[in-house]
């Protein structure tokens, strides 16, 4: 047991003992987390992964060997063949039907997943927060109202949700960035709702009202940075589902852009009918969706359990 | 227990009632509304002019919705605009394939999920736990559509073991009385009809089986790991009680509970994974059909469908809830 975990309001086991002392933020709670991260083997290969796919999405420019939307190799495109991995020295992984370098494309479209990732879960979180914190912080008839309507969203399975949002906008790159975060706005909503209400009847939220504190005060003050621990990790998970989910809406047509468009997903789809000739068109951007996805779940179910007070003691 | 089924059929009401006016509202909301939709490239404003007179789309929204959700009431979904053919007939045709294959690949999953799970917990630590611990989490992460083109390439094209598409090979004759060809080659006796319809779901049920499969080992891995060192598990230990009686009646009958819960949430899964799953292999199921809707924005499918699916789901649900109290007595008490 190190000293930090001896401090005093960090020791308990219960909601209530632990919360208050992520108020202030500057001690134990984030500190503790962040050292049982650095002890977990899953959480460093999880920073590993997303810190590579991070540099990569960011430094595209300068890494790629061809712009995006290129297709340097045209001249080498045969009706019954593509030219494959390690064919072409100036092609390592081969080229795609529109002429596209691999290895440009593969690196392009990390950018595109991290800025449909980061856009989307901005859009689920700060939507389903601002539900979410109105409906834990007023209670009432407010409250019913707006967990009816999340109900409703969730007894559509998210999938088909993102997808019947996306019908609607229409076939572009922002409306699938749209569509997997109002998907994801339900999940946050009644996540971030339940967490403020357990802080809701807490000793501290209490003082605070009986020294004449306002809601709104309340809320922005106590509940919300009280409550944001399992929102944040939901986040990191989220991020992982809008990579699939974005690849999975592109597969189904609603991707929108065009065609020859740097995107996981949208390599994966028109590979499919060169499955036979040239399957490392699909396994390698396939490959891709799933590494960066392992990297956001390994670090985000880290970071839960780093958070959990059942097994913060241990 | 009667009456709580009642009681969650009745808030079912609500639910779907509000359903009903999204959809409304989110065809509404389509560029160009639902004549642009019915109308597709051949939307001129004279041709949607006639469209919105002859369905009604230009009288008050209130109005609308009422005369829409009134033959819902009825039955009448509408028609597919790429099909001509009714909503809920097209629903009723595809649903027996998907229930067969969404139910493959819970008897895979569980079938696989629960004694992995309870193996890797009973060798907490060691290697078979970390690997299935890993594994599952690749499984989750990995997208449903491109494990079904890595099995459809290894095990269709490259080995040719087993079909690529479809339900079953043309050249099988088989009568269909029911819609679920496995049961209908069984119940009929042609039981190589049977056999060729089970073929032909292996590789989309496989696919659709990862997700389910992976959560179902992780929780049946730490449920087990929770109950297996519950005081009176060691009190039957200590007793003397046989080690099958301890796993079968101590351990896994109350490690069961989250794991059944975690069944019923797959249900979602299994849906929206078919949309994929069946669209890779050409599987004519309700997630195929609703796949090629969407992208010919066949809104009164999408309305119907998603409406279908919001019921089916909320059912799965509660059944999964009935099936509570036939596991654990206590919830039977309250």
């Amino acid at each position: 047991m190190t000293a930090a975990d001896v401090l005093p309001p960090a020791s308990g086991p219960g909601d209530a003992n632990q919360s208050p002392t992520a108020a202030p933020r500057s001690g134990s709670f984030w500190g503790d987390v962040l050292r049982r991260l650095r002890r977990n083997p899953a959480a460093w290969a999880g920073a590993v992964v997303v810190g590579i796919f991070v540099l990569v999405a960011l430094l595209a420019p300068w890494l790629a060997p061809y712009p995006e939307l290129s297709s340097p190799g045209r001249e080498f495109l045969r009706p019954t063949a593509l030219p494959g991995i390690g064919e072409l020295a100036q092609f390592p992984l081969g080229i795609d039907r529109f002429g596209g370098d691999v290895v440009s494309k593969l690196i392009w479209g990390a950018r595109a997943s991290l800025v449909i990732g980061i856009v989307s879960t901005m859009f689920g979180l700060l939507g389903g927060m601002v539900l979410g914190a109105i409906a834990g912080a007023f209670g009432g008839w407010v409250d019913t109202l707006i967990m009816r309507v999340v109900d409703i969203l969730l007894s559509v399975p998210h999938l088909l949700l993102a997808v019947s949002i996306a019908a609607i906008l229409g076939r572009t790159p922002l409306a699938v960035m749209i569509a997997i975060g109002v998907a994801q706005i339900p999940i946050f909503a009644r996540l971030l709702r339940s967490s403020m209400l357990q802080q809701r009847e807490s000793d501290y939220v209490l003082a605070a009202r009986t020294l004449g504190l306002g809601t709104g005060r309340i809320t922005m003050t106590h509940l919300l940075p009280n409550s944001v621990g399992p929102v944040i990790v939901q986040g990191t998970l989220t991020l992982a589902t809008a990579v699939i989910d974005a690849a999975a809406l592109s597969f189904l047509g609603l991707g929108g852009g065009r065609p020859e468009t740097a995107e996981w997903g949208r390599m994966l789809t028109y590979a499919q009918t060169e499955l036979a000739i040239a399957p490392h068109l699909a396994f390698l951007p396939g490959i891709c969706i799933m590494i960066t996805a392992l990297g956001f779940t390994l670090l985000g179910e880290s970071l839960r359990e780093a958070m959990d007070p059942r097994t913060r003691k241990r | 227990m009667l009456r709580t089924i009642g009681r969650r059929l009745l808030l079912l009401i609500p639910t779907l009632f509000g359903l009903t006016v999204l959809l409304f509202f989110w065809v509404r909301a389509l560029p160009g509304g639902p004549a642009a939709a019915l109308l597709g490239e051949r939307a001129t404003p004279e041709a949607i002019e006639r469209i919105n007179e002859a369905y009604g789309f230009n009288r008050p929204l209130p109005e609308q919705y009422v005369t829409w959700l009134g033959r819902l009431i009825q039955g009448d979904f509408g028609n597919s605009i790429e099909t001509r053919r009714p909503v809920l007939e097209e629903f009723a045709n595809r649903f027996p394939a998907t229930v067969e294959l969404a139910v493959m690949a819970l008897i895979i999953a569980v079938g696989v999920g629960i004694p992995l799970g309870y193996w890797a917990a009973r060798n907490h630590g060691r290697l078979i736990d970390h690997l299935s611990v890993g594994g599952s989490l690749v499984g989750i992460t990995i997208p449903v559509f491109f494990l079904a083109f890595i099995l459809k390439y290894v095990f269709a094209v490259q080995l040719g073991w087993l079909p690529t598409t479809g339900r079953q090979d043309r050249s099988v004759d088989a009568t269909h009385a029911t819609g679920f060809y496995v049961l209908d080659g069984l119940l009929t006796g042609e039981l190589d009809a049977a056999l060729n319809a089970v073929v032909h779901l292996i590789l989309p049920a496989l696919a659709l089986s990862t997700i389910p499969l992976a959560i179902i080992v992780r929780i049946t891995r730490a449920s087990v790991l929770e109950v297996v060192n519950a005081d009176y598990v060691r009190t039957g230990r200590a007793k003397g009680v046989s080690q099958g009686v301890i796993r079968n009646r101590f351990v896994l009958r109350n490690a069961m509970l989250p794991v059944v819960t975690t069944i019923g949430l797959q249900a979602g899964l299994l849906i929206s994974g078919a949309v994929l799953t069946e669209t890779v292999f050409a599987f004519p199921g309700i997630g195929a059909f609703l796949a090629s809707a969407i992208f010919a924005r066949d809104f009164p499918v999408l309305q119907g469908f998603v409406l279908f699916i919001a019921v089916a789901y909320a059912l799965i649900n509660l059944l999964v809830d009935v099936s509570y109290s036939f596991i654990d007595p206590r919830v039977r008490v309250q």
